[in-house]
């Protein structure tokens, strides 16, 4: 398929994923579906769960806490005592405490930032168990903050926003679990591997050498780590490993797969707030943000790697082919890291490494900008969220009328809340690279030197703390530090913005909604959503702009100068 | 005593006329500015606060590293704190020169106080408690605020209100209530003081004016909330830049970064954000509305819905006769004298208006009475008036009462008369019968004359999206043809108080703010309910007391006036957070070449000012981000210009001038100062 038919495909399918996914997220999360309610009912009875009651913003906050920290223990105690658990052909034993910290921290946030091999460090029963089911619990989690915030725009004069544990549950078993089931299904189908043997022994009887090759329970995995914007692969290899996304076909569904929920949530957004061009005015924002990084990425990587010319080896006619797999190209690789990058969910079907360094400043930059274009399962749209509040606050000034977002006043609180949860990220990547650069420790992980080391160390804390998970190679993120720093970084970078808007819920869900007029500024509107992406690109730049002249534009300035 | 200056001229207008800078207050605004460098004054405003101590750190460093150019960043960091404390002193200086304007008027002559047996002692009015009687002859200034007991006396309160026209106070009713400052011109009146000495209406005005106890509203909090986190996240991302820097073995000079640091957080806004504030309180000043809190203003460019009296405010204050309609065979001519009759000893404008209209019409000379006859006053219980003559019983009034007067008589109604009621009623007017004895002579036309150019004003407020809702003792029918003569959204006939209220309460359910004006003391309670009440000055002590805004003029289209200013505070605040955020773009693309290009000069590529070397450029940054906040002082105090448009439209140009503009702005000026530091060799 040519990039043109690609891209169409691409946006058609997603347009009536948007419509069609978008109406049944609203159906699950608002009780109206309930045909697996033989499911549910039991485990809302071992829970304790009445089914019809709702929480206020600090018990839901509160189960939330709970929640993740049970799931924090428990894959923790699982990679810990992996030697002793089954499903462990390799007999591989346990995993090290900081590894242990920083992975389980890294599947609950739903970042799946990999500081291991998977082939050679997680036992089936480790993948399945503690991670795979970690990347169904979180994305669900995820969705569920951000339907509570949406309620709380929603609702009028109401103390509560929902139930965390009807909306958890009913979101693994009615969104995750049946659409990764069929999409497993087709990786498998595919060649994606799916089997609890262990590694296959291979001998090339012409050489008399023999190869182990790593097998394992990858095809649905590969399915819900796609679906729920997770990232984290079976293997080292991620999405470039045969086993884990052997065809175009299936690369093309990973994009799809990846994209689906954040899209389709504002869809939901707007249905539920009772006027669907407002859900279309935040989708135009991010389109449009995520279409001009993906074409400036696809034209960097279509382009020449500037090192390799300069070393006159190899004709470079179908653009910068270093670090990516022959059977996808150039295009459909950048496609799906830019996608990738751009969702929080960092599984890589190339080496970012060895992007172009404009190339890497497109997959860095869409990361920085808050993981809101569409960013990830939930995430994504609670975080765009606040940064329209604060395009609301800004414009509604400039109408000269107290700021107002679907009819709720947008006052100190809101305002307070909305900053804080844009900020926590930029502070954090920042404060962390500060530290990396400066300490020994920080500085011994990386393998380059000069900017694009930088960059390198710059990208894991970016990836980290935005949940995303991919890395750019190149650093050994596997130190006490790193461990330590990254898993700070991802627990900031999920809670610190999940609380902010849950708390947000909770004061939105209790104003009046008022009703708008000629002079209210519009939120549905084209207008709108230039604002939100001017907020989103000011935020992002002015934070990011010097920590991103020093590494990727420097870089790229000195011509793939090697340092 | 005088109550008007030595130009005699009105005070309210001298207020109105003062210049937006006049030598005294910038004289007075410079003393301030220093005097403002307290770190206790800064440490309220976080913004300017951080530029401080930056500027602290620099002099540090100036001194121990001295440099034209530490020297030169230390001397422009001050600055701008100072730039910005003389935009705050100017705000507040212009408010100050107000109050002293508004202290000459408070009285400094002896007051006459009534004793309990009557008897007179002298007192100065500043020992005046509640409660006390004073006796105020002609000529007399009124000591302190209070309600007239007794008597009636013409007052000029041209120095509050700065109308020359005298008005008429009275004992009882609305019109009770005297300021003190004003002065008696004629009778004698006695006066309950009703405030506290030091709690007066001047009191409170001149506190207002100076800003004394000037409290942040709501969208200002919110404001500096966000300026205060988009100055905290600049602390760590100018920070880090030293450790990246010696990672990339560079290395940055701490000044170099305080001057990034001051030129990326929002100090344009941050230095002008108060005199905003303290500006859109003078504004309504100039416009004769003294508003009691901040709050209320920035409500008034929030209200949704507009409760207007129909009376003074849509309609000139009183009804003129305009028609007579005779029936029973009765000849216009009959009609008008009976009427003209009725109407002798009716002292109200409608029934001079009667009078005159029979003059005019057919020439009739008020009657020399003969006989014995007796005038029969209006009441609200009968709705009628009229004279007696010998045995005659003249009566005019509302059409039931006198139809059921005559029915009462035994007469039967003349046919035709419903009609012609109907008809009067329908068209917006007030239609009077008039009867003699059991006979009905006619119908008297009243007409409301809706006031010129009020369609257009209630058409600009629908353009904001601002419902007008007149409210009217009328019957439904006239007030429905008043509302669409003067193109209101909606009207409440038959208004009484407590539907009033009931309105207002169910428009604030609905999520709408209301603002309305009253001045009579049964509009207090719903005064106290809108959320911008604004009182008449020429109303009752309680309607003052209640509403969160006085108006001077007593002009009740002046809340048209109060919604613009409201607004544009938050447009002005709203347009120069974009502006000075937006400037951030330029002063990155100074800075950061100018901050490694000497270690990387690959990233001279993002010169794209082409500034001529990194100090000049960094020299350049800074001195454009002090000036700038000069340069917008006026646009501050003045506020951003406001047309009555739709949101978007608003929007657009808002954002087009102050974010596009904002983007653009800093680099012409940036590199024009660049080249003026580089011809002159300064750099």
């Amino acid at each position: 398929m040519s990039l043109a038919i690609t891209l169409a495909v691409l946006f058609l399918l997603l347009a009536v994923i948007w419509r069609f996914l978008g109406q049944y997220l609203v159906c699950v999360y608002s009780g109206k579906v309930c045909f697996l309610g033989f499911v549910e009912r039991p485990i809302y009875r071992i829970l304790g769960v009445n089914k019809d009651s709702e929480q206020t913003w600090k018990r839901y906050s509160g189960a939330l806490i709970i929640f993740s920290s049970v799931s924090l223990i428990l894959s923790y105690a699982i990679l810990r005592l992996q030697g002793q658990l089954p499903f462990n052909p390799q007999h591989l034993g346990a995993v090290p405490q900081a590894l242990s910290w920083n992975t389980s921290v890294s599947f609950v946030t739903n970042t799946n930032w990999q500081n291991y091999a998977g082939e050679t460090t997680m036992s089936y029963f480790s993948q399945m168990v503690s991670l795979s089911v970690q990347q169904f619990l979180s994305a669900a989690a995820g969705v569920a903050v951000a339907v509570a915030l949406i309620r709380g725009f929603a609702r009028n004069n109401a103390s509560t926003i929902g139930n965390f544990w009807i909306d958890m549950i009913r979101g693994v078993f009615y969104i995750f679990l049946p659409i990764s089931f069929i999409a497993g299904l087709i990786f498998v189908w595919q060649g994606s591997v799916q089997t609890l043997k262990g590694p296959a022994l291979i001998t090339n009887h012409l050489t008399g050498i023999t190869q182990t090759i790593a097998r394992g329970p990858a095809g649905f995995m590969e399915a819900i780590k796609e679906f729920g914007t997770n990232g984290g692969g079976f293997f080292n290899a991620n999405g470039s490993h045969p086993f884990e996304n052997p065809t175009a076909l299936t690369a093309f569904l990973s994009i799809i797969l990846l994209l689906s929920i954040p899209v389709a949530l504002t869809y939901t957004f707007g249905k539920m707030v009772g006027n669907i061009k407002q859900g279309l005015a935040l989708l135009a924002a991010v389109v449009f943000i995520f279409a001009i990084w993906t074409g400036f990425s696809l034209k960097a990587e279509a382009s020449p790697n500037p090192a390799v010319s300069a070393a006159h080896v190899v004709s470079q006619n179908n653009g910068n082919m270093v670090g990516k797999e022959t059977r996808f190209g150039s295009n459909l690789t950048d496609l799906y890291n830019i996608s990738s990058t751009q969702t929080s969910t960092g599984s890589v079907a190339g080496a970012n490494d060895s992007f172009t360094p404009i190339g890497g400043f497109w997959l860095l930059t869409g990361m920085m900008l808050g993981e809101v274009t569409p960013g990830g399962a939930g995430s994504g749209l609670y975080t765009l969220l606040l940064f329209a509040l604060i395009a609301v606050f800004l414009g509604g000034l400039m109408v000269g009328r107290t700021p107002e977002y679907l009819g709720k006043k947008i006052q100190a609180k809101e305002v307070k809340l909305a900053a804080f949860g844009i900020l926590v990220m930029p502070i954090t990547v920042l404060i962390l690279v500060g530290i990396a650069v400066s300490i020994p420790s920080g500085r011994a992980g990386v393998s380059n030197f000069g900017p694009h080391g930088f960059t390198e160390i710059l990208y894991a804390f970016t990836s980290q703390a935005n949940n995303n998970g991919s890395a750019f190679a190149g650093l050994n993120g596997n130190s006490d530090f790193y461990n330590i720093a990254g898993s700070i970084a991802m627990l900031l970078g999920r809670f610190m913005i999940m609380l902010p808007c849950l708390a947000l819920a909770g004061v939105l869900a209790a104003k009046n909604i008022s009703p708008d007029g000629l002079g209210t500024f519009k939120t549905d509107t084209p207008m709108f959503a230039v604002l939100v992406i001017g907020v989103i690109l000011v935020v992002g730049g002015l934070t990011f702009f010097p920590a991103v002249a020093l590494g990727p534009i420097l870089e790229g300035l000195t011509h793939g100068k090697l340092y | 005593m005088t109550i008007t200056d030595a130009k005699n001229e009105p005070i309210a207008r001298r207020l109105a006329k003062r210049k937006l800078l006049d030598k005294k207050i910038f004289l007075s605004s410079l003393k301030e500015s220093i005097i403002k460098l307290d770190p206790r004054c800064q440490f309220k405003n976080p913004v300017m606060f951080v530029v401080l101590i930056g500027t602290a750190i620099a002099l540090v460093e100036s001194v121990a590293h001295s440099s034209i150019f530490t020297w030169g960043i230390t001397l422009w960091l001050l600055l701008t704190v100072l730039f910005a404390n003389f935009a705050e002193a100017v705000a507040e200086g212009r408010g100050k020169a107000q109050a002293d304007t508004l202290r000459q008027m408070r009285s400094g002559t002896d007051a006459r106080k009534l004793n309990d047996d009557r008897t007179e002692t002298k007192c100065p009015a500043s020992e005046l408690a509640r409660g006390d009687l004073v006796i105020c002859a002609a000529g007399d200034q009124i000591p302190s605020d209070g309600e007239i007991i007794e008597g009636i006396a013409s007052v000029d309160e041209s120095a509050i209100t700065g109308e020359s026209a005298p008005v008429i106070r009275e004992s009882g009713g609305d019109r009770s209530s005297v300021t003190g400052g004003t002065k008696v011109l004629s009778d004698q009146i006695i006066i309950r003081i009703t405030a506290e000495q030091g709690a007066t209406f001047l009191d409170r005005m001149i506190l207002l004016v100076e800003g004394a106890n000037r409290k942040k509203t709501p969208n200002e909090i919110a404001l500096a909330i966000l300026l205060a986190a988009l100055t905290l996240v600049f602390i760590p991302v100018v920070d880090v830049l030293e450790p990246f820097a010696k990672y990339l073995g560079d290395n940055v000079p701490i000044v170099t970064l305080i001057a990034l640091l001051v030129c990326l957080i929002p100090t344009t806004i941050g230095a002008l954000l108060s005199a905003i504030g303290i500006a859109g309180m003078d504004r309504l000043v100039q416009k004769n509305v003294l508003a009691m809190s901040g709050r209320a203003i920035e409500a008034a460019g929030d209200v949704q819905t507009l409760l207007l009296d129909k009376t003074g405010t849509i309609t000139l204050g009183n009804r003129m006769a305009s028609s007579f309609y005779p029936v029973n065979g009765y000849s216009e001519r009959d009609l008008a004298e009976f009427a003209q009759f009725a109407s002798l000893a009716d002292e109200t404008p409608e029934g001079r208006s009667i009078v005159v209209l029979a003059k005019e019409k057919f020439q009739i000379r008020e009657h020399q009475m003969q006989g014995n006859y007796f005038f029969v006053p209006f009441s609200a219980h009968t709705r009628m008036s009229g004279v007696d003559i010998n045995n005659d019983k003249i009566r005019k009034g509302a059409s039931e009462a006198v139809c059921s007067w005559v029915k009462e008589q035994g007469a039967l109604l003349p046919e035709g008369l419903e009609e012609i009621v109907a008809q009067v009623s329908k068209a917006g007017s007030t239609p009077l019968v008039v009867a003699k004895n059991s006979n009905i002579l006619g119908v008297i036309e009243l007409k409301d004359i809706v006031k010129d150019g009020i369609r257009e004003r209630f058409d600009q407020l629908r353009a904001v999206g601002i419902r007008t809702v007149m409210i009217t003792g009328d019957n439904p029918l006239t007030a429905a043809a008043i509302a669409h003569e003067a193109g209101v959204d909606d009207f409440l006939a038959e208004a009484t108080p407590e539907a009033k209220m009931d309105l207002i309460k169910s428009e604030q359910q609905g999520g709408r703010l209301v603002a309305m004006t009253g001045d009579g003391t049964n509009d207090a309670p719903a005064l106290a309910q809108a959320d911008v009440g604004v009182a008449m000055n020429s109303g009752t002590m309680a309607a003052k007391e209640a509403g969160n805004m006085v108006d001077l003029d007593s002009n009740p289209t002046k809340l048209i006036d109060i919604v613009e200013v409201g607004k544009q505070l938050l447009i002005t605040r709203g347009s120069l957070t974009t502006f000075s955020i937006a400037n951030d773009v330029a002063k990155y693309f100074a800075i950061i070449p100018a901050l490694f290009a000497q270690r990387y000069h690959e990233l001279n590529a993002l010169n794209i000012m082409k500034l001529h070397s990194p100090s000049s450029a960094i020299m350049s940054a800074i001195i454009f981000n002090a000036l700038i906040i000069v340069a917008l002082i006026p646009l501050a105090l003045r506020g951003v210009k406001w047309t009555p448009a739709s949101a978007g439209l608003i929007l657009r140009r808002n954002l087009l001038i102050y974010g596009v503009g904002g983007v653009i702005t800093p680099f012409i000026f940036i590199k024009l100062i660049d080249m003026i530091l580089t011809t002159t060799r300064m750099y």
